[in-house]
C-alpha cells in the first residue's frame, strides 16, 4: 500500500519527472518553450476567427470590468479546459508509456500520474502569466484576483489528478479507454461555456418549453468544469469574487474526484507490473 | 550479525494468464466481466529466511519462479498469500538503465535514475564523480544517452544501480554486461559490497559464479523450494537433477555428427564415447576429474601405422587443442574393429559446453581416411579449482617462499 509518508517521501522523484517531462518535450524543437505558447494561441485565434467574425458572436461585457473582447473572454476559458484535456490524456497514458519503469523498479506508481500533471501546470501557469499580462494591457488590473486564480488552479490540479489516477490504472486493463476518451473530451467541450457564454445556455433552456419543470441548469452545472470556466471568467474577466455556489461545488467535486481516484488507483495498484 | 535481512514467509504468487488477451470494453462486455484467464501459481508457499550481510542465490530452471520471488523482494509484484519483509533499502539491478530518456544527457540521466532508486539531490552530487567514473563516461557524460552503445547504456544504469547504497541488493543475472574489464569492476564491487555487510540476493543460471560467490543457495523448481542449502551442496544435487534429462535431448537433437565429415573411408572412426573416472560413459563431467574419450574405429582393410586425431573445440568456436597419436605410439597395422584412449588425468576444461573432433590418418598425413567435425558434444561443469578463468586451467603447484 501506498502510504502519504511514501508519497511525500518521493517528492523529489516527482519534481525530477516533471522535468524529465518538460525537459524531453521540447528538446529538439527550435522553438522550444515557445509552443507551448503558440498552441493555445493558435487555437484562439481560430476559435476567434470562426466564431467571433464568421458567426458574429459577440463576448459578453465584463461586469464590473467593462471589458469587451473576445479573445481574452475565450482565452479565459480555453487554457482551463486545454490543461483539463491534455492533463487526462497525458495521465491516462502514464502508466503505459512507462511500463518497462514500472515493471523494472519499485517506487509509488502515482508519481507517474502526478508528473504527467504537473508538467502540464507548469505549462498552464506561464501560459497564464502571460494570459494575465494580456489582460492588465487591454485595462484589467488583474493582479489582486491572481491569489485566487492559485487556488483555483490547486482545485483544478486535484481535479485532474483524481481523474487521472482513475483512468490511467482503468487503461491498463482496459486499453480502449483512451480511445474512448477522444470522443468523450469533444462531448465534454461543447458541454461546457468555453467558445460560448453561459448566458446563452441559460436562455436556450428558458426559451425551451419541453424543459419545462426539469432542473436543467441544475444539471448543466453538474459538470464540474462551468463551475471552473465561471470562475476562472469571473476573476480575470469580469475582476469580482467568483459565484459562492460554483466556487463550492468545485472544491466538493476536485477533492472528491481526487480521493476517488486514489482509491479507485490503489485497488488496482497491485497487479500493474503484471498486467502492463 | 544473526539478523534476518530478507524474511519470505508463505509466500504465494499467481498470475494469470489469459487467453484470449483483448483489453477492450467490447470483449469485456460481452464476457460479463474482464477477459477470461487461467491462473498459474508462480510461487507456492515460500519460506525463506536469508541471514544479512550474505549473498544468496537463487537458483532453478526456467519458469522455476526464481525471477518472480526476487521481483515479489524488491516489491514490483504483490505476492497474493504470505509475507516479505526485508529490513533496510532495497535496490534492484534488475534492468539497467530502465527510465532513461534518450534526449536528456549522462548526467540528468544520473540524477532523474537515482531518484527513481531513492536517492535525494544532495546524496547524488556526493556521489557523481564516483558513478560516473566507475561507468568510465567522463567524457560522454554531457551528451545525450541516445547517442550511447548499448554497452555505455548498460554502464551508467548499472553504475547508478550500484551506488545506490542498498542494505540489501537484488540482482537478476545482469552481471554478464560490458566488456571483460567493466565484468572485473563489478566483481570486485560485489566483493566490496559483501565485505561491508550489504546483503546480495542473486538470481543465476551461471553456477560457476553462484558456487564461488555465495555463502548460501536456495534452488526452486516450479515454484516451490527445493533444497536451501550451501551452494556447492545445492549445485551438486541440481546438476545430477537437471542433467540426465538434458542428455537425452542432446542425444536426440544433435546426434553424434553435428558437423562435417570426410575421408577416403579405409579406416573409420564408427563411435566417440566420454568416460568418467569410473570408466562409465557420461556426456558431463566436472573440471579437474580424470576423464577418457575413447574412439572405436574399424579398419575396412589392412592399414599400416595409423594415426589418430582429437580435436576440441568451445561451443562459441574457439579451438582448445589439436593433437594426435603420432609421437605417442605406433600401430604396426590395424585391421578390423578396435579402440583407442586418450585420457586426461585432470580435466583442464572450464566449465561449458565443447565439442570433440575424431580422425584416422596414415603416418604421413597425406591421406585422411576418416575425419569427424565435432562428433560429439559433452558438458563440463565447476569443479576444482573453484575460482579460475580464462579457456584452460594450468595444473600447476603454488608455492609459497615466505621471507626476504
Amino acid at each position: 500500500m501506498t502510504t502519504v509518508a511514501e508519497l511525500s517521501a518521493s517528492r523529489e522523484l516527482l519534481a525530477n519527472l516533471v522535468s524529465r517531462e518538460l525537459r524531453g518535450k521540447y528538446k529538439r524543437s527550435t522553438l522550444g518553450w515557445a509552443w507551448s505558447l503558440i498552441n493555445p494561441l493558435a487555437l484562439a485565434a481560430m476559435f476567434t476567427l470562426v466564431f467571433s467574425v464568421v458567426f458574429a458572436a459577440e463576448a459578453p461585457r465584463g461586469n464590473p470590468s467593462g471589458l469587451k473582447f473576445f479573445p481574452l473572454h475565450l482565452l479565459c476559458a480555453l487554457l482551463p479546459w486545454t490543461f483539463l484535456s491534455s492533463g487526462m490524456t497525458g495521465s491516462i497514458a502514464s502508466l503505459t508509456t512507462n511500463a518497462n519503469l514500472v515493471k523494472k523498479v519499485y517506487f509509488p506508481r502515482e508519481v507517474l500520474v502526478g508528473s504527467a500533471v504537473l508538467a502540464l501546470v507548469v505549462t498552464l501557469v506561464i501560459e497564464m502569466s502571460v494570459l494575465a499580462v494580456a489582460l492588465l494591457i487591454a485595462g484589467n488590473n488583474v493582479l489582486p484576483w491572481l491569489p485566487m486564480v492559485v487556488v483555483l488552479l490547486a482545485l483544478q490540479t486535484a481535479f485532474v489528478v483524481g481523474l487521472g489516477l482513475a483512468l490511467s490504472v482503468l487503461n491498463v486493463y482496459f486499453r480502449d479507454i483512451q480511445h474512448f476518451l477522444t470522443i468523450f473530451l469533444q462531448l465534454w467541450f461543447y458541454a461546457s461555456p468555453v467558445i460560448y457564454p453561459i448566458r446563452l445556455v441559460e436562455e436556450a433552456i428558458a426559451t425551451t418549453t419541453a424543459l419545462d419543470g426539469v432542473p436543467a441548469m441544475a444539471i448543466y452545472k453538474f459538470n464540474p468544469m462551468v463551475g471552473f470556466i465561471q470562475s476562472y471568467r469571473a476573476l480575470l474577466y469580469d475582476l469580482r469574487f467568483p459565484d459562492w455556489a460554483d466556487l463550492g461545488w468545485v472544491t466538493a467535486a476536485s477533492l472528491g474526484t481526487l480521493v476517488l481516484g486514489w482509491k479507485v488507483f490503489q485497488r488496482f495498484e497491485p497487479r500493474l507490473a503484471e498486467e502492463l | 550479525m544473526g539478523d534476518v535481512a530478507v524474511r519470505v514467509e508463505g509466500v504465494h504468487k499467481r498470475f494469470r494468464l489469459y487467453a484470449e488477451r483483448n483489453q477492450s470494453l467490447k470483449a469485456a462486455m460481452m464476457r460479463g466481466g474482464r477477459a477470461k484467464y487461467d491462473e498459474f501459481w508462480a510461487l507456492r508457499d515460500v519460506d525463506l529466511e536469508i541471514p544479512a550481510g550474505s549473498t544468496f542465490a537463487l537458483i532453478g530452471e526456467n519458469g522455476s519462479g526464481k525471477s518472480t520471488l526476487l521481483k515479489c523482494m524488491a516489491r514490483i509484484l504483490r505476492p497474493d498469500r504470505g509475507r516479505i519483509t526485508v529490513a533496510g533499502k532495497v535496490s534492484a539491478l534488475l534492468e539497467l538503465g530502465a527510465g532513461f530518456h534518450p534526449e536528456l544527457s549522462g548526467r540528468e540521466n544520473v540524477y532523474l535514475n537515482a531518484s527513481i532508486l531513492g536517492l535525494s539531490r544532495k546524496q547524488v552530487d556526493k556521489r557523481f564523480d564516483e558513478i560516473v567514473d566507475f561507468a568510465g563516461l567522463d567524457q560522454f557524460i554531457d551528451s545525450p544517452v541516445k547517442n550511447y552503445s548499448s554497452g555505455m547504456y548498460v554502464r551508467l544504469g548499472f553504475s547508478v544501480a550500484i551506488n545506490v547504497d542498498p542494505d540489501v541488493l537484488l540482482v537478476d543475472e545482469v552481471l554478464a554486461v560490458g566488456d571483460e574489464t567493466f565484468q572485473r569492476r563489478c566483481n570486485e564491487k560485489f566483493a566490496e559490497l559483501k565485505e561491508q555487510g550489504k546483503t546480495i540476493v542473486v538470481v543465476s543460471h551461471a553456477l560457476g559464479i553462484v558456487r564461488t560467490m555465495c555463502d548460501s543457495a536456495a534452488w526452486l523448481e516450479h515454484g516451490v523450494i527445493r533444497e536451501i542449502g550451501t551452494p556447492a551442496q545445492l549445485i551438486d544435487d541440481y546438476i545430477e537433477m537437471t542433467h540426465p534429462e538434458r542428455e537425452e535431448v542432446l542425444d536426440e537433437e544433435t546426434g553424434e555428427d553435428a558437423g562435417v565429415r570426410w575421408g577416403s573411408g579405409e579406416a573409420q572412426v564408427e563411435r566417440i564415447e566420454l568416460l568418467d573416472a569410473d570408466g562409465m560413459p557420461t556426456r558431463q563431467v566436472r573440471m579437474g576429474d580424470r576423464v577418457t574419450w575413447r574412439f572405436h574405429y574399424r579398419a575396412h582393410q589392412s592399414l599400416p601405422k595409423a594415426v589418430f586425431g582429437f580435436g576440441l573445440h568451445r561451443l562459441d568456436g574457439v579451438h582448445v587443442s589439436g593433437i594426435n597419436s603420432r609421437e605417442s605410439f605406433s600401430l604396426a597395422e590395424i585391421n578390423g574393429p578396435g579402440h583407442v584412449d586418450f585420457t586426461s588425468d585432470r580435466l583442464p576444461l572450464l566449465p561449458g559446453t565443447y565439442d570433440v573432433t575424431a580422425a584416422i590418418h596414415s603416418w604421413d598425413n597425406l591421406e585422411t581416411w576418416d575425419h569427424r567435425n565435432k562428433a560429439l558434444r559433452f558438458d563440463v561443469e565447476p569443479g576444482l579449482p573453484r575460482e579460475a578463468e580464462g579457456v584452460v586451467v594450468l595444473h600447476g603447484e603454488w608455492t609459497p617462499h615466505p621471507g626476504p
